[in-house]
């Protein structure tokens, strides 16, 4: 099995030279994104077999002399393994039609399926070398791609960011594993299981891994590329950036914290659980108050992933305190979330993709209207808008019920911070979970009811089949997810059982397919019978509106059809929608300035009102972070001018003084 | 048989760290070059003894290419240098000649206290050959840090390497290959470093590396 996948990276790396020769050819994208979907479909089955198969193991003459590359495919990784393919082939399915308009296809078609041997690689990896080259690969990979439309000074921005935070991202991650190798130096994988490293060295590697693969992920405060690089990227890849490779960072977390350093202690787990819970509303906020359609999708992935970390942290308290059942529970939700995240909002993106090509922006307040021109985009959007607002029967409310009842298990915890980090955590996952359906009704009504308020939205048209194939097919599974959660909870139990030595209980066991997490006197789920009855009553009100609501007589002004004015632009906007939340909010990580621009009494010019909105983590953390950088290669800057002498003198001195450190320190 | 060896290979030692203060403490050109041969005698003096001690045959071919190449060979050339150059023969040295040579003594007196207890285990004459190597080698680059003239920064780095063969060949067992490759890695650097100086001279008509630094701008 593990064979075929690592064949599989080595069929992206030939499609990758393939995308460099045939870029500009007509039949270059053909070929390169068919040939990552069908290598996609086949890792997607690999991984599923992987996560009921025993742990396999490959080692490649490659990389380092007499080292090698160590492979490994168990449970965890197969089952990533099956979401990064499922991602993955959605995307190149949508790119085989979205992309067919890109103008610049050398710019991405070399680096989309190395993107793709990146990610594949980091779950395949079984030592810090391998992990560390894939992790890496999957970061410049996506950067290249970030800067695809490289000509708008915007992408050039998102990308250095980008850059940056990767690189930090890599960093925490090589001084975590170089923490857990110890002093042996070995750094494959199974000798750093079988090490146990004193309590400081292991919460200090924790804290990088957290840091590492936190800041990939988009864990607040490190969440500041995403909502920059997610929409510079090209919509596929964006789906991919947002959809699977925050997922791919998830897995980076599990892996060290979960399977490498044995188990965390509890004040770890309270760690996880604020951080999640403080991501999970700071995101969703930020996404309520955007305007750009990609940027709230970006933000929107932020508050997933606070979700996911808050199944997590659950998952590491329970264990920390010998609850391996709860712990199972909390996991399950954790990797089903994120599987469904990966489906919807996937997605999403490619809705985002279809919207940006036919009408040319991403500025919900210049679309309208589009669910009477693209009757089927918005219909499979519409559908994700309701699996990500965790609406029964999506697949969305299923993982997030999940975790709810992970937070409301609430076993006698011994530790202060836990009691504390848990109930709060519920509540903000409340928080976050209402805010999410505010700001999905605004994006699909903005967008996609009312009237078109731009001349692109009147005149837009469906995509073409591909896209349009890919989007209903995330759609329908995500409904399937939803419709039935115990299949994948039951696919899931190896994976806990691997990681966790505990697993949920069986599902579809029960004649009804009723979920039941704990047991049936304390909480179940019937997706399919809540299906069915939203169906009815939704069908029963329709039809009564329908019968009953046009019957009544009404008084209203002559020939105005309940418009008074014809503008499109007196509708109800995305700022207007936006503007309670902000105001009620404003403080929770943005700060907004209204201004109003009244005219003196008299004058007949128009009043203006307009907002600015500042991102406070900007502001506080990493603006003053690049100002200090700034100054201190300032400073450095003067050592580029010294003569030879004072050259050679810093030399002398610096010997001299690790000398001087030598010979004290003996 | 044993003292004595030890004793002489010492005073061999010892003589090289002498002679980079008879180095740093010369104000004249034709001197300096004087004591860089005595210096490169000494070190294949050295090197000879350490070949007879260990029984060690190709260090001799190590101490002959000393002799040929550093004792005769590099000051000739550099005399040559010199000659055609009409370089002004005088040092000017950056600060005292006495403060200078107080540091080197301070120098010396670290790489005695650094090396004596790190190589506690190791065979006691290579233990003293590396600690008085090790202030050759600091002295050395003493010398090219506190000397404005280009050959003077030249004749300090020739006997920081020389240092470096020292300490090379006390340690038992270095293969001949590595001292060859230094040998000629040397050369290598004084052939660069001597064209550099015929360009220094063509443009600023002195070799004196400050006229350098003020063409690039830089300060004093």
């Amino acid at each position: 099995m593990i064979d075929l996948v690592a064949a599989a990276i080595a069929g992206f790396c030939v499609l990758a030279v393939a995308g460099g020769l045939l870029g500009r050819a007509a039949a270059g994208h053909f070929l390169v994104y068919g040939g990552c979907l069908l290598l996609c479909l086949g890792t997607l089955g690999a991984g599923l077999a992987a996560m009921m198969a025993p742990p396999t193991t490959l080692l490649l003459p490659l990389g380092i002399p007499w080292i090698g590359v160590h492979l490994r495919l168990d449970a965890l990784s197969g089952f990533f393994l099956f979401l990064v393919g499922l991602g993955s082939a959605g995307a190149s399915l949508f790119a085989i039609g979205y992309a067919a308009h890109d103008e610049q296809p050398q710019r991405v078609l070399p680096f989309y399926p190395l993107f793709l041997a990146g990610m594949h690689l980091v779950l395949l990896a079984d030592d810090a070398f391998a992990f560390q080259f894939a992790w890496e690969l999957m970061s410049l990979a996506s950067w290249a791609l970030v800067l695809a439309q490289h000509r708008d000074p915007a992408n050039a921005q998102a990308g250095f960011v980008y850059l940056v935070m990767a690189v930090f991202s890599g960093l925490a991650m090589l001084l975590s594993f170089a923490l857990m190798a110890g002093g042996q130096g070995s750094f494959a994988f199974d000798a750093m299981r079988a090490s146990h490293p004193a309590p400081i060295l292991a919460a200090v590697a924790f804290g990088l891994a957290l840091v590492g693969a936190g800041s990939k992920a988009g864990l607040v405060p490190l969440h500041v590329w995403l909502p920059l690089a997610h929409p510079a990227a090209p919509s596929h890849v964006s789906a991919l950036m947002s959809g699977v490779m925050t997922k791919v960072a998830l897995y980076g977390f599990i892996r060290v914290v979960f399977d490498l350093l044995g188990g965390v202690p509890w004040w770890a787990a309270t760690i996880v659980l604020v951080l999640g819970g403080v991501t999970a509303v700071v995101g969703v906020l930020q996404a309520m108050l955007e305007r750009d359609l990609k940027r709230l999708l970006a933000y929107s992935t932020v508050e997933n992933i606070g979700i996911v970390f808050v199944g997590l942290g659950l998952a590491m308290a329970f264990r920390a305190n010998g609850f391996v059942a709860g712990a199972a529970l909390a996991f399950t939700a954790a990797l089903f979330h994120a599987l469904n995240h990966t489906l919807f909002k996937s997605l999403l993106f490619f809705g985002a993709g279809a919207v940006l090509t036919v009408t040319g922006t991403r500025d919900i307040d210049q679309l309208g209207g589009l669910i009477k021109r693209m009757p089927v985009t918005s219909a499979a959007v519409l559908a994700g808008c309701l699996a990500i607002s965790a609406l029964p029967p999506m697949n969305g409310f299923a993982s997030e019920w999940l975790t709810f009842q992970a937070v409301l298990l609430r076993p006698e915890l011994p530790q202060w911070g836990l009691k504390l980090a848990i109930p709060a955590d519920g509540a903000l996952l409340a928080l976050a979970a209402a805010l999410a359906a505010a700001c999905f009704v605004r994006m699909f009504g903005i967008a996609f009811l009312g009237r078109p308020r731009s001349i692109e939205a009147a005149i837009a048209h469906e995509v073409d089949r591909w896209s349009l194939g890919a989007m209903v097919g995330f759609g329908t599974l995500a409904l399937l997810a939803g419709l039935f959660p115990g299949v994948v909870i039951d696919l899931l139990r190896p994976v806990s059982k691997a990681v966790l030595g505990a697993s949920m209980p069986v599902q579809m066991g029960d004649p009804w397919m009723t979920t039941i997490p704990v047991e049936a006197s304390r909480s179940s789920y019937n997706a399919a019978l809540l299906a069915l009855f939203v169906a009815l009553s939704g069908g029963l009100a329709a039809v009564m509106v329908k019968r009953l609501g046009s019957r009544g007589l009404r008084r209203a002004p002559a020939w105005d059809c309940g418009f008074p004015d014809p503008s499109p632009m007196t509708q109800y906007t995305g700022g207007s929608f936006a503007q309670p939340v902000q105001r009620v909010y404003e403080g929770l990580g943005y700060q907004v300035r209204e201004h109003v621009d009244m005219p003196p009494p008299g004058a007949t010019r128009a009043a203006r009102f307009s907002t600015t909105r500042s991102d406070l983590v900007w502001d506080w953390v990493y603006r003053p972070l690049g100002d200090w950088v700034g100054r201190i290669a300032g400073a450095l800057n003067v050592l580029q001018f010294l003569t030879i002498r004072r050259y050679l003198g810093f030399v002398f001195v610096a010997l001299i003084v690790l000398l001087l450190a030598l010979a004290l320190w003996q | 048989m044993r003292g004595l060896a030890f004793d002489i290979a010492h005073m061999l030692a010892g003589f090289l760290v002498l002679a980079s203060f008879l180095m740093l403490y010369q104000a004249r050109l034709f001197a300096l070059l004087h004591v860089l041969a005595l210096h490169a005698l000494v070190l294949a003096l050295s090197v000879a003894w350490q070949a007879h001690i260990q029984g060690a045959p190709h260090l001799y071919i190590t101490a002959a290419i000393a002799l040929g190449f550093k004792a005769m060979l590099i000051p000739w050339a550099l005399r040559r240098i010199v000659f055609q150059l009409g370089v002004h023969r005088e040092i000017e040295a950056v600060g005292g000649i006495g403060l200078t040579m107080l540091a080197g003594m301070g120098l010396v007196a670290l790489s005695l206290e650094v090396m004596l207890p790190v190589t506690a285990q190791a065979d006691p004459v290579a233990r003293e050959d590396i600690a008085l190597a090790l202030s050759v080698v600091l002295i050395g680059l003493l010398m090219m840090v506190t000397r404005r003239n280009a050959v003077s920064q030249v004749v300090g780095f020739l006997s920081l390497e020389n240092g470096i063969i020292l300490a090379a060949t006390g340690a038992r067992g270095m293969p001949l290959v590595v001292e060859i490759s230094v040998a000629f890695s040397v050369l290598i650097a004084f052939i660069v470093i001597g064209i550099f100086l015929f360009r220094i001279r063509e443009r600023f008509d002195s070799v004196d590396v400050g006229a350098l630094d003020q063409f690039r701008g830089g300060r004093q």
